[in-house]
């Protein structure tokens, strides 16, 4: 007789817990053969806000470490993921469609792309912030600042996660409604890598659900993610409340290149799309 | 006498004042240039002053004098179609002009404002009520320095982005408000034109004669027709400026709450957007401040520009131990600030933009009285005619009053206190805003940690109400986003690839 396999109960990563949805609703997913894979938490606009309500409390410290202590924890997140990235790709190809080659390629790159970013969180000031010669006796400085908690949406999600994450933002992710299992993975992974709690939430679900709450939340200051035409409309007609910063690219519009390595969103420029920039001035006397 | 009893008699001795301000009246001494204004001024589209299609005029009022200057047209959505024809024909030749040579016609606007510096100034004043003093040495000044400074940027955007090709945006529309006219139109035009986009520009209704005016320098630089054009009206023609479909990125300054009419008229549009909105800037004190350098910041601070000032200091916040000290400083200086005919070379206080900007700072200074502040208004005699308002300071003001909360926009100061740094960075930051703040003290330590924990575009330290095109600015929270000025600023005006 064969050994009947454990098989996982799917949760979702938030606040530094794996939570289920509030309400206890699931829905279902299937693998590439369309057989039944597992049921994943259906999570609610009250799961938002409360996944908005720990990125907040956990926003001020992941802001204060310094940007040398968040390259070592984004560089452990990589170590984290390498001896698992078969179960990254397996969760990858539960998408019809998707060869081997590709979920390798996708998990390789990310990996890389999170190493890449590691070595952003102590540089990026350097190249983005300045010292402004004024024309008149001050010191005039600019550095910039993360925003507090921002709110990507659907994958490839680390492409998105990453710029947000480097500069010290913490992060509620409606992640992919199609494909949500690599996230579930993820959640996993995130939860070992040494990153503080409720920096990074993933709720999985359904975007007419949820997109909706995030852009009217006045506590998310940034919105960032690929989303379909209308969902960029609603959130930006929604962001308006409480002046939110969108910059999502609309995926059925033009298609992006998320391998690129200087693209939308992997370059120096993403990383800037998610900060404040703060000048402070000081006279020079005697 | 014992030494106790005697330091009680040197402390009940009334310190003597020594203030000049209120002893004699100053003669008149009105500037005298010529504004060289015209009596109706057309629209700047295509390079050319073209008659709108309506036909409907609308009248600029001088607000000292409520009498009228010149007739301003009013351009219909056709118009701005007109001039969204003229910029976006010219965008391609203009974003593949050599850097240097876009370079070397902002250098020759910033020398034409110099050129007729005066000119500008007197028809600013004239405009707008700002005292001649103020445009006279800070707008126009300040105008052909941005000018000047991106002209620099427009050969060297590579060295600004590394590891990215920036690729201007095409056609921006910008509207501009009403508190710095001919500046924030310099703001707009100078980086947007460095970056290779045209624009189609909107200045506020009240204050259409110095973009006007501005028009007539562009045609004198000889830039390529339809680079530059300039649609004047009311929030009809903003709304079709903002609203064309040509229009790539909008670029706005205004209230908070057209910012989010804005926001959502060009929701899902693929749009650029960049807004300075409002803002209630906290001004802190502590008390190892150096308290008559502070005295001069809050005064400039808040009373620069009738308060019509984007970043003004208008809640004060100052530490228990000096309330004191400060408010009779302050009391004094206020007492000493010359309200009046803009005209004049020795006003601080000009007139208030508009009759409904006045009624607006009326009524909020009345709020004010009837939620329990105390109020302070120096005894002045305001001119007879146009819109006038006496410096205001408000002490004893709470978090919840509304002259606290509310952009009065206006010469009218709220007096707060505080006990500890935490509680000062909690009451600061108490505000849907955040464009600027500013910090008093001698301690070094303490600068930076306020500008670090303030939620704020810009953090002026023992200094305020300090501008430059080098420096950028803008805001936090729903104070908008987006920066104009330094590099950051032209970071708004290129897509990065």
């Amino acid at each position: 007789m064969t050994r009947l396999s454990i098989s996982k109960t799917p949760k979702c990563y938030v606040g530094g817990k794996f939570i289920r949805s509030e309400r206890g609703r699931t829905f279902a997913i299937s693998d590439a053969d369309g057989a039944f894979f597992a049921h994943v938490p259906q999570c609610t606009r009250k799961d938002v806000r409360n996944a908005v309500e720990v990125a907040a409390k956990a926003g001020a410290g992941w802001a204060g470490r310094f940007g040398y202590n968040r390259g070592q924890i984004l560089y452990r997140l990589a170590e984290m993921m390498e001896p698992r990235a078969a179960e990254l790709e397996a969760a990858l190809l539960l998408t019809p469609g998707v060869s081997a080659e590709e979920a390798k390629a996708e998990v390789v790159a990310t990996i890389d792309r999170i190493v890449h970013f590691a070595g952003w969180t102590d540089k990026y000031e350097q190249l983005l912030g300045s010292v402004n010669p004024v024309a008149s006796p001050h010191f005039n400085f600019t550095v910039t600042e993360p925003m507090g908690v921002v709110a990507p949406d659907e994958a490839p999600l680390l492409a998105l996660l990453l710029p947000a994450i480097t500069s010290g933002n913490s992060v509620i992710v409606i992640v992919s409604e199609t494909a949500p299992y690599a996230a579930i993975a993820l959640g996993e992974m995130l939860a070992t890598s040494d990153l503080p709690g409720g920096v990074v939430n993933l709720l999985t679900g359904f975007r007419k659900e949820m997109v909706p709450t995030l852009a009217t939340h006045a506590h998310i200051r940034g919105v960032t993610g690929a989303v379909s035409a209308a969902d960029r409309e609603t959130l930006e007609k929604g962001a308006a409340d409480s002046v939110k910063r969108v910059k999502v690219l609309a995926n059925d519009e033009v298609p992006i290149d998320w391998a690129a390595g200087n693209g939308p969103v992997s370059s120096l420029y993403a990383i800037r799309d998610l900060l404040e920039f703060k000048t402070t001035w000081h006279p020079v006397g005697s | 006498m014992p030494v106790a009893a005697k330091k009680s008699a040197r402390r009940r001795r009334v310190e003597p004042e020594l203030i000049f301000g209120d002893l004699w009246t100053f003669d008149p001494a009105p500037e005298s240039a010529d504004p060289k204004l015209q009596t109706r001024y057309k629209l700047f589209i295509g390079g050319k002053l073209v008659s709108h299609k309506r036909g409907r005029y609308f009248e600029s009022i001088n607000p000292a004098t409520e009498k009228p200057l010149a007739e301003i047209a009013l351009a219909s959505a056709q118009d701005v179609d007109a001039a969204y024809a003229a910029a976006s024909a010219v965008a391609p030749v203009w974003a593949n002009f050599p850097g240097a040579e876009r370079g070397k016609y902002l250098y020759r606007l910033a020398r034409l404002l110099q050129d007729r510096a005066r000119e500008f100034a007197v028809a600013e004043m004239l405009d707008g009520g700002k005292p001649i003093k103020e445009s006279r040495d800070f707008d126009v000044p300040m105008a052909a320095a941005h000018f000047f400074y991106h002209a620099g940027w427009a050969d060297k955007l590579a060295y600004a982005f590394p590891g990215a090709t920036p690729v201007p945006h095409g056609v921006v529309g910008q509207v501009i408000p009403w508190n710095f006219p001919l500046l924030m139109l310099a703001w707009k035009l100078a980086p947007a034109l460095a970056c290779g986009n045209t624009v189609v520009l909107k200045p506020a209704e009240t204050t259409s004669l110095t973009a006007m005016k501005f028009a007539e320098s562009v045609m004198e630089a000889g830039l390529p027709a339809g680079v530059v054009n300039i649609v004047t009206g009311a929030g009809e023609t903003g709304a079709a400026v903002v609203n064309h479909p040509r229009a790539s990125k909008v670029a706005f300054t205004g209230s908070t709450a057209v910012g989010q009419h804005i926001m959502r008229a060009t929701a899902g549009t693929g749009k650029k957007l960049t807004l300075e909105l409002g803002r209630k800037a906290a001004n802190i004190v502590f008390e190892d401040a150096p308290l008559d350098q502070a005295v001069e910041g809050i005064v400039n601070g808040i009373f620069f520009n009738q308060g019509h000032v984007c970043c003004a200091g208008s809640r004060l916040l100052v530490q228990e131990g000096v309330e004191e000290a400060v408010l009779k400083r302050l009391k004094n200086r206020v007492r000493m600030l010359r309200v009046g005919d803009p005209m004049d070379k020795n006003t601080d206080i000009g007139a208030i933009n508009s009759k409904a900007q006045l009624a607006k700072i009326t009524e909020l200074v009345q709020s004010g009285v009837e939620e329990g502040a105390e109020v302070y208004q120096p005894e002045c005699e305001l001119p007879k005619s146009g819109w006038f308002f006496k410096p205001t300071l408000f002490s004893g003001v709470e978090q919840s009053h509304r002259i606290a909360r509310e952009d009065v926009f206006g010469p009218v100061l709220s007096i707060l206190t505080f006990r500890t740094v935490d509680e000062a960075i909690e009451k600061a930051n108490n505000t849907a805003y955040g464009l600027s703040a500013g910090v008093w003290t001698d301690k070094g330590s303490r600068i930076l940690k306020m500008s670090t924990a303030l939620k704020a575009g810009v953090v002026w330290a023992n200094t305020y109400n300090k501008f430059n095109p080098a420096s950028p600015l803008g805001g936090y929270k729903e104070s908008g986003f987006g920066r104009e000025g330094g590099k950051q600023g032209l970071g708004d005006y290129v897509k990065l690839t």
